[in-house]
């Protein structure tokens, strides 16, 4: 009787906690954004740049948390070198733009151009993806879950380190592109022209993926195997071709992305994959792990948060240097998200699968 | 039980022993038996005491460096050498090995070892770096480190060890403040104190840009932090507003939110000493954000670099920089320019390869003094002696200028210079060519 007196105490007191923690975010955010609005500090114009900002970035985040959740929905697993493949097609796009850039092509024919980079960049991920799920994952296929999230992270340190070792520690940057400078006038509003081509360009790739898995037979199988392996590979679907064709797909997605980042950034180094690789993992989370639509939106949310957030919800509320929060931001806004809907914002109903 | 423990023991302190005796210069059998009676905790002790003759008695508080004939005399650079902001800390290695070279590569006979540990510019990998350094008791003396934040987080270990650094690169002020504590006892520096950097910088835009409203962006270091805070209370005294204090988080990429902030307060002039990582991403894209297309923008010696035009793009012509001031050096400059050129071809990667080379002539200068050598040529060295001799330091004549060493460890002639960058080529940097120098000296 006791034990269950004292045991209704702690749970009164954790949920207690929890809620707390919940009305003192909601809270900070709606005095903060009240007494900023109210301060017009910012113009129009200027909240407007923000959102385009994380629309951008957000976007970046969205192909490269498909990788993530295209593999956990089928697998199960979190492939925790995800990161370096999308550094890898940074790499494989700035050798092409380089290139093109050197002889002249890319001033010329400035969009066959960045679709070459972007092509090339996508190659090199696909390829280095398939080659890590040859020898890091398909052995460990029937072992328990936590021994491929391992030889995730291992592939991860390996493919770093390996760039390391071939283009040295030092930054690449890369080559301006006139066609990129500039602004769009959007009724009145400027924006900046590699911000939209970027965000377009992504929407593009991520229709393009959602056509395939819906509407492709591989896209269907893909659907089978994350439903039910088994059942899947007892309707003469091969399982072990649709892993392949998963992973180059999350892939591809995750080159065009590093192409597309570096765009924007103008550099690369063997360890850009790093924390654009946590961020999109931390979408893929938010938006609902195994559901692609989820990581898109997830991706979003992220990045107009992390634009937004600090100027919107801390600038007015006293709290000095707000940019340096931004990642405390993102995550808490994870932890918000989770613990009102435990599932992510699109999630799977979890029942679903044991 | 007992027993067999204990003969166990003291096999393994003869066993131990003799490896010793083997290793150093033939001692005679006789005194092994006298020290395998030794406690088994004394095996070091004993070893020492083994070379011939008129032994050497190691009085020193802290402790002594044995260096057989035929050792090489140890000394350890430890600094960032890798990552965006490896050019820092290869530059001053750079000094370090032409230092060495100059000497011939010797000291009294021995040759010189130089290693390397990379701290990659945060406290962790400081705190890293120095542990791994504590445990070689075969290191004379440290260069080191090069960004303040590896000091802060190694530095107790580094005292504590009984070891002594000098640091080419570490501007952030409070590491030779006169309060600064026990644990900075083996911290010296050839570096200038930001104390002058940020006051330069804050007079040229005042006083020369003429401007009145200033921003500042820091990248949460120690460095960064420090230099911004010196660099805003100078130029609020010289009667100017500083309208917007921002920071990133180190590893932050998306410069353009925090900029829009930092426009919105309306600055005419934005200064961001910070290191390459986030100096390539903030003056790529700042001009990218309305309002700051036409700042004045300006950062310090963490960004005179090369990779600052790599990372940064065309938006670095006409970005000004602070930096020693290479004209006031009263040594020999361009001599080490020319060995320079020689040995790495190219130009300088950033801008204390003078100051490196200077610290680790100073650390040589004092081994010289208290280094007692035996006619075999074993060399010991007190510790605290060295690091006595040192701080002794008086008028040594260096390239960077006549270096005297304060009691709280500045050894540095601080002489600032405002630089303008006026070629974001990367291949045209070369702040010491006489006709055409990129960055340009400017002011004073």
């Amino acid at each position: 009787m006791r034990t269950s007196f004292g045991e209704r105490l702690l749970d009164l007191a954790v949920s207690g906690f929890l809620w707390g923690f919940r009305i003192l975010i909601v809270l900070i955010v709606v005095i903060g954004t009240f007494l900023t609005l109210r301060a017009g500090k910012y113009t129009g114009e200027q909240w407007i740049d923000f959102i385009v900002f994380g629309i951008s970035q957000g976007s970046i985040y969205a192909l490269i948390a498909l990788g993530y959740t295209m593999v956990y929905g089928i697998l199960r697993m979190i492939n925790f070198a995800h990161g370096e493949i999308f550094m890898s097609g940074a790499f494989g796009g700035y050798f092409i733009a380089t290139w093109l850039t050197g002889i002249g092509f890319m001033d010329k024919y400035p969009t066959l151009g960045l679709i070459a980079a972007m092509l090339f960049g996508m190659l090199v991920s696909t390829l280095i993806a398939v080659l890590v799920e040859r020898i890091a994952y398909r052995p460990l296929r029937g072992a328990p879950r936590l021994v491929p999230l391992i030889s995730a992270i291992g592939a991860s340190f390996f493919l770093q380190y390996t760039f390391r070792g071939f283009f040295g520690p030092g930054v690449y940057a890369y080559p301006t592109m006139k066609a990129l400078d500039g602004e769009w006038m959007f009724f009145g509003v400027g924006v900046l022209k590699v911000q939209i081509i970027v965000a377009a360009a992504a929407f593009v790739m991520m229709a393009i993926l959602y056509f395939i898995v819906m509407f492709t037979k591989t896209g269907k199988a893909m659907r089978a195997v994350s439903e039910d392996k088994d059942v899947a590979a007892l309707m003469g679907i091969d399982v072990n071709r649709i892993i392949v064709s998963t992973f180059a797909l999350g892939a591809a997605m995750a080159g065009a992305a590093g192409v597309l980042y570096a765009l924007i950034y103008r550099q690369v180094n063997f360890f850009t994959g790093f924390t654009p690789g946590i961020k999109a993992f931390t979408a893929a989370v938010l938006g609902g792990i195994g559901n692609i639509p989820g990581a898109m939106v997830g991706g979003l949310v992220l990045g107009i948060v992390e634009s937004v957030g600090p100027a919107l919800f801390l600038d007015s509320v006293g709290i000095p240097r707000p940019y340096q929060l931004k990642d405390a931001i993102a995550y808490i806004m994870l932890v918000m998200i989770l613990l009102f809907r435990p599932s992510g914002i699109l999630g799977e109903r979890i029942s679903k699968k044991a | 039980m007992n027993k067999r423990l204990f003969a166990l023991l003291s096999v393994l302190v003869l066993a131990s022993l003799m490896l010793a005796a083997c290793g150093g210069a033939a001692a005679p059998a006789a005194t092994e038996a006298p020290a395998a009676t030794e406690a088994p905790a004394a095996t070091e002790a004993p070893a020492a005491t083994e070379a011939p003759a008129p032994a050497f008695e190691c009085t020193d508080a802290i402790g002594c460096v044995t260096i057989a004939p035929d050792e090489p005399v140890h000394i350890a650079y430890w600094g960032v050498l890798s990552g965006a902001d490896g050019s820092l800390g290869e530059d001053s290695k750079r000094g370090v090995e032409l230092a060495i070279d100059d000497m011939g590569g010797k000291f009294q006979g021995h040759d010189i070892l130089l290693t390397t540990e990379d701290a990659g510019c945060t406290p962790e990998g400081g705190a890293t770096a120095a542990t791994k350094l504590a445990t070689d008791t075969s290191i004379v003396g440290l260069i080191g480190s090069s960004c303040s934040d590896e000091t802060v987080g190694g530095i107790a270990t580094i005292t504590n060890a009984g070891l002594t650094t000098i640091s080419p690169s570490n501007t952030r002020p409070v590491l030779t403040d006169p309060n600064r504590g026990p644990d900075y006892a083996g911290y010296l520096r050839t570096a200038h104190s930001d104390a002058f950097q940020g006051k330069a910088v804050a007079e040229f835009a005042f006083n020369s840009l003429k401007v009145t409203k200033a921003a500042t962006l820091h990248d949460g270091s120690t460095y960064a932090q420090a230099l911004q805070q010196v660099f805003v209370d100078e130029f609020i005294k010289l009667g100017g507003t500083i309208v917007a204090q921002e920071a990133v988080a180190k590893d932050a990429t998306d410069m353009k939110p925090v900029l829009t902030t930092i426009a919105a307060a309306g600055p005419e002039f934005l200064y961001y000493p910070v290191f390459v990582a986030v100096g390539g991403y903030v003056t790529a894209q700042v001009r990218d954000v309305a309002g700051l297309e036409n700042v004045y923008i300006a950062g310090s010696d963490g960004i005179f670099t090369a990779d600052l035009l790599k990372a940064g793009g065309a938006n670095t012509k006409g970005m000004y920089l602070s930096s020693p001031d290479f004209s006031a050096f009263t040594g020999d400059y361009a001599g080490l320019i020319a060995k320079h050129t020689a040995k790495y071809g190219g130009s300088t990667l950033s801008t204390f390869h003078a100051h490196a080379y200077d610290a680790t002539n100073l650390m040589f200068a004092a081994l010289e003094k208290v280094a007692v050598v035996e006619a075999d040529g074993t060399i010991y060295v007190g510790r605290q002696a060295l690091r006595d001799a040192i701080y002794a330091t008086k008028d040594f004549s260096g390239v960077t200028g006549n270096l005297s060493c304060s009691p709280s460890g500045d050894c540095g002639a601080p002489v600032i210079a405002m630089y303008e960058i006026v070629n974001s080529d990367p291949a045209s940097w070369n702040p010491a060519d006489v006709a055409n120098p990129n960055p340009k000296k400017i002011w004073p």
